[in-house]
């Protein structure tokens, strides 16, 4: 077969689009190596000066840095451990022909049209606040006490936040991957008499699984970078119960324009990415070939 | 339908050929109230000064302050006139990317600014930005709940009193809360509360040396109040509660008492918003032992950025939209209740604002008792109020608003926010070269 | 599916799926109701579910004060034209390591998935100083070209998962048949990757569509789209629910009649997938 000439197509084919991610990934890659160096800070030009590894050994050192990661691990996890579940779950029901089919596929999708900041100030004020919110109101027409949702479940308020958000992406994923399940299939399993959990575990599960595989790749790698829930919520607090790195990278970037510290931070966050990545593709990653 | 295309295409050529020979002045600016209005009024601006036209980018004002922050550090020039706080004006005139203000115009009359606001946007003795409204902080109290609960709340209540009377105000079964304050973790969310309070205890943040001063009992004092009171007298949720959360608090009548930012009693008395508009007493802001009122002093104002191209276009604007007539511009169509507050000493002599506006006397008596050059009874390095004008404090100010936000919600006790805060503190600002 | 379907089983799921559907939704319902009401009301407890006087002043005010149409032009050009040069870079990269791969196609898949995890605010600045020098702060075009380079390891995995789907015998049964690349392309995948190229697609715009750090930090008055929209109306001093409920309903709207009608077209093309 003319497998020399598929190669050098195949690879005139990806070009495009890898020398620009390449070019996209390298150049302010360089730059941030670069500052991460430096003492640089936005708001006092002029002191700009080679430090070695100090704005590494701060961001390391930061009494916040463990506790940070701890808590960037549970909100991907958290989240993702929702919308994967909840994602299955829905993507049986839609699957499923009923009345108004399409108007409740829109319905379970809307959330994901919502914008960050804007769904993180409707939940707050709207609805976990616990003297002015819906919830409140709910359970106090039940005769039970509010739940102080941001002081006491800091964390899991905003995964919950997160994960509505972030469960219409990982249905729709699904849905795509179950309706392309060959029906025959599915219906010789259930003349052999498979029950609807057994045909659920040896059909419908590996047929998903790549599916699965891409919900968990796609949403980790924005689930890493969260932080306007975290801003417009909690910034960071009580404590640093919901600081994750994105968010103290934010502090150093946004709040002290330390162009050096976020810098480091920044590449430190890269690291950690690409282990977690490194993990996610072992534990994974076997659904990707096939 | 072709010819109304035509000539709808020739109307717009001739628009474009106007607009060509007009300036174009792109000002960012934050969207409160009082900036909403000055966009409303636009057209009276360029009725004036036909030859400029305005772009406005109104933000919300996070984002607007990392956006015009990142654009003047970097010299991005995407804006010719910028809103920023009192705490961005000394530390960016320092820097020189702020243009002196000296085109302004004799109708502008700069001695007529309140001395604490001009002094607060000046860098040796020459204005860098024009202040658009200020604000001091103040307690305003519910007269209803306190004349049932049977106390009185005097003009300089101390911190005792103000507990005592939130105290005696509480009744959790009617969800009603005898004192909201803010606990949201944030440098200009509860650390503005938090240092101002500080203040009144006698505290401080750094000593000469720059050395924090969070171990010392003043702060423990300072913190120990505010926890405790919080407790027995404050809303749930109190730890995530901002400016803006305690004002629907207190304007469905949830709350005896708020102290926060002296702008809050426009909306408080606002009869189409607030269920209590007509029940609203003011105070000072209290006093912990010490002879100060916390020292709170915040204003929004117009600065051009030093790179500017259009100078002369971008005063003419900030003296336009800061300038005495404005003031009889805005009362003229939106009456007097609305006219932005807290920069000059003349709005406060006009009878018709004070008519119009209750609350008049005792904002400019909070800002009057406010001074940011000597905020704290023990000597500093630093000058600012409810925050310290250094570059690092918004970092550090939100990381120890986190500490003590902790201490609010229970997770942590007033000691150990306290030692984290003075921990972290000291790293920073051992990492900023202050400590040497 | 040629399944037999109780009336039963269906009406037990239509009851199910809305009941879900309104859960779901109910936030976003919730905030639609929201925009009718005073900024007093907004706050009201108890709540008020419908019957409080409904009133049209907070769109009023929107429209006032915001461009809504500059920033709707501009969502709209963004997002979908970042999308369709995504598209264009991806198709061919997706097909190539779907129907060619070599040992390090995983590798290449997983670093081109490893350049979106920088934390954004880890490079603004150093991004902030290439746009200056370049022109391109405020322009369409620099928000085209930045949210295509972010969506674009998202597009071309999500395009690499469903070409995999694809049984490679086709295409070998094409090419014996002596079917040019073109041809192939064009007759024999192209079809049968529709659905997948449509939910990408339509995931990909409404990603662009959302997203709010570069959108807000690159753009001022001109390129400005519907992120820049909704950050003029959040968090203001002062009550601001019922605004922001208008303006983010506002928000919404056109990309939630673009997701309804790319749903059929979605559905469809997925029966299509199922059949194959």
């Amino acid at each position: 077969m003319a497998t020399l000439q598929t190669r050098a197509t195949a690879r005139f084919m990806m070009s495009p689009a890898v020398i620009l991610l390449f070019l996209w990934m390298i150049v302010p890659l360089v730059m941030t190596l670069y500052f991460s160096f430096l003492r640089y800070n936005l708001l006092m030009p002029g002191t700009e000066e080679f430090i070695g590894f100090l704005n590494y050994q701060y961001f390391l050192t930061d009494p916040a840095f463990f506790t940070a990661l701890g808590n960037t691990l549970m909100l991907v996890g958290g989240t993702l451990l929702i919308t994967v579940i909840g994602g299955i779950l829905l993507a049986l029901v839609l699957d499923q022909p009923f009345f108004g089919q399409g108007i409740v596929r829109l319905l379970v999708i809307a959330p994901f049209f919502v914008m960050p900041t804007v769904s993180a100030l409707v939940w707050k004020n709207m609805l976990m606040h616990p003297v002015n919110g819906l919830f409140a109101w709910i359970a106090r027409s039940f005769g039970f006490q509010p739940i102080d949702w941001f002081a006491e479940l800091p964390l899991f308020s905003i995964v919950l936040i997160v994960a509505w958000q972030w469960l219409p992406f990982a249905t729709l994923i699904l849905l795509t991957a179950l309706q392309s399940l060959d029906g025959e299939q599915i219906e010789a399993a259930e003349m052999d008499g498979a029950g609807a959990i057994s045909r659920f575990i040896y059909l419908v599960l590996p047929h998903m699984s790549r599916a699965i595989t891409v919900v968990i790749l796609i949403q980790t790698i924005f689930l890493l970078s969260v932080f306007a829930e975290i801003l417009v919520t909690t910034n960071g607090g009580p404590g640093i119960q919901t600081t994750n790195i994105t968010y103290l990278i934010y502090m150093q970037a946004l709040l002290q324009f330390d162009v050096g510290g976020a810098s480091a931070g920044g590449i430190v966050a890269v690291i950690l990415a690409n282990i977690v990545a490194f993990f996610l593709i072992r534990l994974i990653g076997k659904n990707l070939e096939r | 339908m072709l010819t109304r295309t035509l000539l709808l295409g020739a109307v717009s050529a001739l628009a474009m050929a106007s607009f060509a020979h007009a300036e174009t002045l792109t000002i960012a600016t934050v969207n409160n109230g009082d900036m909403v209005r000055m966009q409303k009024l636009t057209e009276d601006f360029t009725k004036k000064n036909p030859d400029i036209q305005l772009e406005w980018v109104t933000l919300e004002e996070n984002v607007l302050r990392q956006r015009v922050t990142t654009d003047i550090a970097t010299k991005g020039g995407q804006y010719d006139i910028m809103t920023i706080g009192t705490y961005e004006v000394p530390i960016w005139a320092k820097q020189g990317w702020l243009l002196p203000l000296d085109g302004l115009g004799d109708a502008y009359d700069k001695s007529d600014l309140l001395p604490a606001i001009s002094d607060a946007v000046s860098v040796d003795g020459k204005l860098y930005a024009s202040p658009f409204y200020g604000e001091s902080a103040m307690v305003m109290y519910r007269k209803d709940l306190a004349e049932k609960a049977g106390v009185t709340i005097p003009e300089k209540p101390t911190w005792d009193q103000i507990a005592e009377a939130a105290k005696k105000m509480t009744d959790k079964s009617s969800e009603t809360y005898g004192i909201c304050l803010r606990g949201k973790a944030g440098w200009g969310e509860n650390m503005a509360l938090l240092t101002a309070t500080a203040n009144s205890f006698g505290a401080r943040w750094f000593d000469e040396k720059w050395t924090p001063q969070f171990d010392q009992p003043e702060w423990k004092k300072a913190l120990q109040f505010y926890v405790d009171l919080m407790k027995e007298a404050g809303p749930p949720g109190a730890s995530s509660n901002g400016f803006n959360e305690n004002l629907a608090l207190f304007q469905t009548g949830k709350c005896g008492i708020w102290i926060d930012a002296t702008v809050a009693a426009s909306f408080v008395t606002n009869p189409k918003e607030s269920k209590v508009a007509d029940k609203v007493g003011y105070a000072l802001f209290p006093t912990g032992g010490v002879e100060n009122h916390g020292n709170w002093l915040w204003a929004w104002n117009l600065g051009v950025p030093a790179g500017t191209k259009k100078a002369e276009a971008a005063q003419k604007f900030v003296s336009w939209a800061t300038d005495k007539a404005y003031t009889e511009l805005v009362a003229s169509k939106e009456g007097w209740a609305n006219v932005p507050p807290g920069t000059r000493k003349s709005l406060y002599a006009n009878p018709e604002y004070e008519k119009a506006a209750p609350f008049a006397k005792i904002t400019l008596d909070a800002m009057n008792a406010a001074n940011t050059s000597k905020p704290t009874v023990k000597p500093v390095p630093y000058t600012g109020g409810q925050f310290v004008a250094i570059p690092e404090f918004q970092g550090i100010g939100t990381a120890v608003g986190q500490q003590f936000s902790a201490a609010l919600a229970g997770s942590m006790t007033v000691d150990q926010a306290l030692q984290g805060a003075q921990a972290l503190t000291t790293r920073e600002m051992t990492k900023g070269g202050y400590i040497k | 599916m040629a399944r037999a379907v109780t009336t039963r089983h269906k009406l037990t799921f239509t009851i199910l799926g809305w009941t879900i559907g309104f859960l779901i939704f109910f936030p976003i319902l919730w905030t639609f109701l929201t925009s009718f009401k005073t900024e007093g009301t907004a706050v009201a407890t108890p709540p008020q579910f419908l019957f409080f006087d409904w009133t049209l002043e907070n769109y009023h005010e929107v429209q006032s004060r915001s461009n809504y149409m500059k920033h709707v032009t501009n969502s709209v050009v963004i997002s979908v034209g970042s999308t369709l040069i995504g598209l264009a870079l991806a198709i061919p990269a997706a097909w190539a390591m779907a129907f060619s791969p070599t040992k390090r196609t995983k590798d290449v898949l997983m670093w081109m998935l490893s350049t979106k995890m920088m934390p954004p605010v880890g490079v603004l600045v150093p991004l902030y100083l290439i746009f200056r020098d370049w022109g391109l702060l405020d322009t369409r075009l620099g928000l085209v070209a930045v949210l295509t380079m972010i969506n674009l390891p998202i597009i071309v995995w999500m395009l690499y998962t469903y070409f995999k789907e694809i049984p490679g015998e086709i295409l070998e049964a094409a090419r014996m048949d002596g079917a040019s690349l073109m041809k192939e392309i064009v007759y024999v995948l192209t079809p049968m990757a529709v659905p997948g190229i449509a939910s990408t697609m339509l995931l990909n715009i409404i990603l662009a569509w959302n997203e709010a750090f570069w959108t807000l930090n690159l753009s001022a008055a001109n390129a400005a789209p519907l992120t820049a929209f909704i950050a003029s109306y959040s968090s203001p001093e002062g009550l601001f629910w019922a605004k922001l409920s208008a303006a983010s309903t506002m928000a919404i709207a056109p990309i939630l009649i673009m997701g309804w009608f790319s749903q059929k077209q979605l559905v469809r093309g997925l029966t299509f997938g199922a059949v194959k």
